[in-house]
């Protein structure tokens, strides 16, 4: 095996003229580019030896095609030397530091060996210098002579954009490289530059590289008009106002001229560097658009930096629509058989998988599993079709690369953006199946945060064995379901899973023996418990006992359902709702599995038995809970109508007087305010004490409608089930649906917007009553009224701009920590370390432990370790 | 034959493992009667349990860390304002008040402390209300009104007799404040005070009233209200407004259970090592409220990073990831084109250290498993 290349540091620098012209391959002269036959024009700008990106072309320097030449620089003399845009800072720096004179930086030479000291151990310690370098120029600023000829020295203006005026006359770019030539070495590296890689004349440039046509590629339209790219107008600019400046000054053109001449070039090749320099006015194109230049290609998200540099495209990836399929197991992808047919994972042949590999190759890449590419020893890549499959198939010879159609059991990369956490990509094993869509368990939505209204997902298909290994024993979801945020399962139950064992494991449900056979048909399992009972003769099971066969022998466990109704006194085992969970030896003996048992982000059994067993039981287990649960619901049946949301009559009544009593006291809350008789609260003017006092009036109205309708809405209900069993929704929307939606809000206070004085024009102005604010007293099922209504959407509304905003904010919090933390690793001597070698922690924690395995180091975990050395032994 | 108690404690004191572990076993065992065999067995699945949770070296802790503070972010309300603990004091939350954590904000925007007392003023409602006094500045609109004359050219304050008894500070005092601050004579006649400016100008003359609203006559500057509230058995007071150093010292608060939610002035009185648990408090405070569990060493991690100079920076461009080493991981950052001329200019070096620069080379990075430089020997 060859040890992989590695590049070991980057330095950065300035380029000198000198070594401009040395790299580059044509100096342009001619601002044409192509002439009428269209082929590129010599010493132009897109002089052929500058790089090729027409097809069928060679490069005149190198050789190379398109696509293997990199392209090559060229260049442009400048008539005159100009400043480059991006150091005009510097350059004032620098100026104002040294003298007019002698071009010497004016310090004494005790205090530049002080600062170079200081300067060289902030560049062994890796911190950045700019301080002390500022400290530098504004210290030689300050002497008004120059320490070392003696001469006086002249307040230096900076005029927006890149004028230095002193004393009144303009100092030209030359005046300016002038002074800069004469700098010693020494004090370059004072101020902080390195002379070697960047000496300060350097950036007044007097050579302007010609970028290569690779980077500029024109286009040809379908007209067969060719459109240049921006740089290559801008180029053109330069070499226009370039060779008019050259022509006036050798006609000898008055200073008046040559000034504003050289003023254009100096815009030019300002905007040909940035187009956005404030006090610049922007190039544009002929269409008016803004040009878009090398600073611009640089910066921002789409530019080469984010863009194009840190996010990378790759091959072999595919993306469509996901949707669920509970019976693939967690660990499970279902691929459609279009994507497996054109995604492959490369096999080398060897004599063992010759004939192995020889079957796919002779099956072409139109039956799956095929093969769609072989390669030869030699390196070259035979297409496999239809036709020519068979001989390939036979050609095979050992040392030749097949790239084989994704099958069954292949271990693939599956993602979904945002990818906020490391859950966002995991590995999953392939399942090839019929139809469009990506399949999985929806089990394993919580970690990817997918739904299936329409969400999209991304499947990698790693090349390497190194790959393939990482991959499968790093990021398989069954490795993944412990979050590392907080050390519990991320992946579990929801919805209909969650509904599902809850309806199975709730109170005591007989089970005859046919539904128990139905039920557990799917499942490995070769002795039937012994049933709970006879009803009539006939032997039952209990949902416990079926719930009971998927979880792993030798578990012990005992905690508080989701639905505790938190009584006063908890009766444990003996719970009257069946919420004390006890689970022995793998038995579920009392209470009812719901989303605190096995939910995501809660689920203690799953949680349990992963960090109890190892995480293939966790996932088996997950599996089997699934479709158990499903088969559990289907047993049941379930549905939630409409009708769902009936209340009786007096309920309704009930409602009805509580809401109306509520609307009451808030009036005579007002009138008290009117009257004068309202106490302030400690700390608030008496308008706050009025709203804070309805808005807890009708805080407590809606509450108590609510638990009228709750009375009537039992364990039957299935809306009940789902918010009881915390698979979905929640008491608070039920009875909104049911019985009162309550006080709609903007920023935590009641709707006052609007008119003036009032919300709507249907109040009178000064209106403080329920209803002028935004109350809604009717419920969803029975209907808002058009002006509740009104305000709901106010309250709706504010909720969609929260979180469009809030998903930005967050977007970018989550980019500013993972940029600021993400080199940091541990060590292998348990120190936390970033690039520079500083130690950010002496012990990751301060304990060391892994937050996805906290567990473990848990003083629980060590209690229950002596419980149970103690009980073994005794 | 069971172990004395002390050779248990021995035993486990010398073991290699974290503190809490340690306490544990000590609690556990305390009053056990337990073997050798016993106890060895414990310490051996003990010991071999804290390995297995011990991080694997080269893990990426800083990308966990930062993913695991980020992704809760998406599921953070937005609601800037809410009234935590007191009901008459706002405390920004939620989302925004972890990027002000996270940004390491001068002044957080809605600073607040917990003033806790020391013992002999905790329990006595109104030697708390004193300090309470004490420690809220007072301003004249607290004591009377502030009226101006404009025949006589002058400003005439009125005192209210209960406002000054209630606040322990008597007209005298205010004069003389008044004097002290503005340099111009005051002219007391009772609650009366009447006070002309320099020229009878009607511009000098409403500045003047401007000026003497705004001075605070007594109590600590910068602290616009102070609450008192019983919690347990003890009064607590919370401010409106922040200024730890001053609060210290005040007489009757007790130094050691004081806080500020202003991180940087933790930093600037206590050392940086408190702001660092202030940023570890504070940021566990707002996710917990949101009812989000987040693992401590993540929030420690990214404390740790903000102070590990000695200094507090922010998680951004203008600290942790604008100082970075690599001119290429600063560039892909913010800034893209500064970044590169000052490099070329100063002759950096990038040494393709982290996650970034590798990434824009097209090389593994040096992170988890591309950190094992191991090959195969033939």
């Amino acid at each position: 095996m060859t040890v992989p290349k590695r590049i070991g540091k980057i330095r950065f620098g300035l380029i000198s003229p000198q070594e401009y012209r040395k790299m580059s391959v044509v100096k342009i002269i001619t601002a044409d580019t192509y002439d009428d036959d269209g082929f590129p024009i010599e010493m132009g700008l897109m002089d052929p030896r500058l790089g090729v990106i027409d097809p069928g072309l060679r490069c005149r320097t190198c050789g190379g095609r398109p696509g293997e030449c990199p392209g090559h620089f060229g260049h442009i003399d400048l008539i005159a030397p100009v400043i480059h845009v991006g150091f005009a800072k510097l350059i004032r720096k620098v100026l104002r530091g040294i003298c007019r004179d002698c071009s010497r930086l004016m310090l004494l030479d005790k205090e530049k060996k002080m600062f170079l000291e200081q300067i060289n151990t902030l560049v062994d310690l890796g911190q950045p210098t700019d301080d002390v370098v500022n400290k530098v120029f504004s210290e030689a600023r300050k002497h008004k002579v120059c320490p070392y000829c003696g001469g006086p020295q002249k307040e230096i203006k900076f005029e927006r954009p890149l004028a230095y005026v002193e004393d009144g006359h303009k100092l030209t770019p030359s005046d300016i490289r002038d002074r800069f030539e004469k700098i010693p070495d020494d004090d370059i590296m004072v101020m902080g530059m390195n002379p070697e890689t960047a000496r300060p004349e350097w950036i007044i440039l007097t050579v302007l590289p010609v970028p290569p046509v690779t980077m500029r590629p024109s286009i040809t339209l379908e007209s067969g008009q060719r459109s240049e790219d921006d740089l290559t107008h801008k180029l053109v600019d330069i070499i226009r106002i370039n060779q008019r400046f050259q022509e006036n000054r050798e006609a000898g053109a008055p200073q008046l001229i040559i000034e504003d001449l050289w003023e254009l070039l100096q815009y030019h090749v300002t905007t040909f560097l940035d187009n956005t320099v404030s006090g610049v006015p922007p190039a544009r194109h002929r269409s008016g658009r803004p040009l878009k230049t090398l600073s611009q290609r640089l910066k921002g998200k789409e530019g080469r930096f984010r863009g194009s540099l840190s996010g990378k495209r790759v091959n072999f990836s595919a993306r469509t629509v996901i949707s669920p399929d509970p019976n693939l197991s967690i660990n499970e992808v279902g691929v459609p058989m279009n994507v497996a047919m054109e995604l492959t994972v490369p096999v080398i042949v060897n004599s063992r998988n010759m004939e192995h590999l020889r079957k796919f190759v002779n099956r072409g890449p139109d039956k799956h599993p095929g093969a769609n590419y072989v390669t030869r020893v030699d390196g070259r890549r035979v297409k496999v079709t239809d036709k020519n499959c068979g001989e390939v198939g036979e050609q095979l010879e050992v040392g030749w690369k097949v790239d084989r159609q994704l099958t069954d059991g292949d271990v693939v990369l599956f993602n979904r953006q945002p990818s906020l956490h490391r859950m966002s990509i995991m590995a999953h094993r392939v399942k090839v199946m019929p139809y469009k869509t990506f399949r999985l368990n929806p089990a394993v939505c919580p970690p990817y945060n997918a739904d299936f209204d329409g969400d999209e997902m991304n499947l990698h298909v790693p090349q390497t064995e190194e790959a393939r290994a990482e991959a499968e024993i790093l990021m398989r979801v069954q490795e993944n379901i412990l979050s590392p945020r907080f050390g519990g399962p991320i992946i579990g139950g929801i919805h209909d899973y969650v509904t599902g064992s809850f309806l199975l494991t709730h109170g005591e449900r007989r089970i005859s023996r046919r539904s128990l056979m139905e039920v557990l048909k799917k499942f490995d399992i070769s002795d039937l418990p012994e049933p709970a009972g006879e009803e009539n003769g006939v032997p039952y099971w209990t949902g416990k006992q079926m719930f009971s066969q998927v979880l792993p022998k030798g578990l012990d466990l005992t905690f508080k359902a989701d639905f505790c109704m938190n009584c006063p006194e908890c009766k444990g085992e003996n719970c009257e709702n069946d919420a004390y969970v006890v689970i022995r030896d793998g038995q579920l003996l009392k209470g009812t599995i719901d989303a605190k048992a096995v939910g995501a982000f809660k689920g203690k059994i799953t949680d349990r038995v992963i960090k109890e067993y190892d995480p293939t039981t966790a996932s088996r287990f997950l599996d089997e809970m699934t479709r158990l649960a499903l088969r559990g619901i289907m047993l049941a049946g379930f549905s939630f109508g409409i009708d769902d949301e009936d209340i009786p009559k007096p309920a309704a009544d009930q409602i009805k007087d509580v809401t109306h009593t509520a609307t009451d006291n808030v009036q005579k809350l007002i009138e008290a305010y009117n009257a004068g008789e309202l106490e302030p609260l400690p700390g608030r003017t008496l308008d706050e004490t009025l709203e804070m006092r309805i808005m807890q009036t009708l805080g407590k109205a809606r509450d108590s409608a609510g638990s009228i309708a709750g009375r009537y809405l039992g364990l039957d209900n299935s809306g009940v089930v789902m918010a009881v069993s915390g698979a979905r929704g929640s008491m608070l929307n039920l009875s909104q649906m049911a019985a009162c939606v309550g006080q709609q809000s903007v920023r935590g206070e009641r709707i006052r917007r609007g008119y003036a004085g009032r919300t709507l024009p249907h109040f009178k102005r000064g209106d403080l009553g329920a209803e002028a604010h935004g109350f809604v007293e009717s419920s969803y099922k029975g209907g808002l009224s058009p002006i509740e209504f009104f305000f709901h959407a106010i309250g709706g509304r504010e909720g969609l701009v929260d979180t469009a905003i809030r998903t930005s904010q967050s977007g970018y919090l989550q980019r500013r920590l993972v940029n600021a933390l993400q080199d940091l690793e541990v060590n292998y001597d348990g120190t936390v370390r970033e690039t520079r070698g500083i130690i950010v922690q002496f012990k990751y924690g301060e304990d060391g432990v892994d937050a996805s395995r906290r567990d473990y180091a848990s003083p629980e975990h060590v209690h229950r370790i002596i419980q149970k050395v103690l009980k073994e032994e005794s | 034959m069971t172990l004395s108690k002390k050779e248990v404690q021995q035993q486990i004191d010398d073991l290699p493992l974290s503190d809490a572990i340690r306490d544990a076993l000590h609690s556990g065992l305390d009053g056990v009667e337990l073997r050798k065999e016993q106890l060895e067995e414990i310490i051996a699945q003990v010991q071999a349990d804290y390995e297995h949770s011990k991080v694997e070296p080269c893990e990426a802790v800083g990308v966990v860390a930062a993913q695991s503070i980020g992704e809760p972010g998406t599921q953070m309300t937005m609601r800037t304002f809410h009234y935590a603990g007191v009901a008459e004091i706002n405390v920004t939350l939620g989302l925004p008040r972890l990027i002000e954590i996270v940004d390491a904000r001068k002044v957080p925007s809605t600073p607040t402390m917990t003033i806790r007392l020391s013992p002999d003023y905790a329990h006595d409602r109104d030697l708390a209300r004193e300090v309470a006094w004490g420690i809220e500045s007072t301003s004249l609109l607290h004591l009377g009104s502030i009226a101006t004359d404009l025949a006589e050219m002058n400003v005439i304050i009125e005192l209210n007799e209960d406002a000054l008894n209630q606040r322990k500070i008597t007209a005298e005092e205010v004069a003389e404040k008044l004097r002290e601050e503005t340099g111009l004579a005051v002219d007391q006649k009772g609650n009366l005070l009447i006070m002309a400016p320099e020229e009878p100008s009607y511009r000098e003359l409403l500045q003047l009233v401007e000026k003497i609203k705004k001075l605070s006559l007594k109590g600590v500057d910068g602290i616009k209200r102070v609450v008192i509230r019983k919690e347990g058995d003890e009064y607590v007071l919370y401010t409106e407004g922040s200024a730890l150093k001053d609060v210290l010292l005040f007489e009757g608060v007790d130094p050691t259970r004081t806080k500020t939610n202003n991180i940087n002035e933790i930093g600037e009185v206590l050392g940086i090592e408190a702001a660092r648990n202030a940023i570890i408090n504070e940021a566990t405070d707002t996710l917990r409220e949101q009812g989000l569990s987040v693992d401590v060493r993540h929030i420690m991690l990214v404390a740790d990073i903000m102070t590990v100079d000695g200094e507090l920076k922010q998680i951004g461009r203008h600290g942790v990831s604008g100082e970075k080493a690599s001119v290429l991981a600063r560039a892909a950052f913010e800034v893209t084109v500064n970044h590169i001329l000052d490099a070329a200019v100063r002759g950096d070096i990038d040494d393709l250290r982290g996650v970034t620069e590798n990434v824009i080379v097209g090389q593994p990075i040096q992170l988890g498993t591309g950190d094992v430089h191991l090959i195969a020997k033939r």
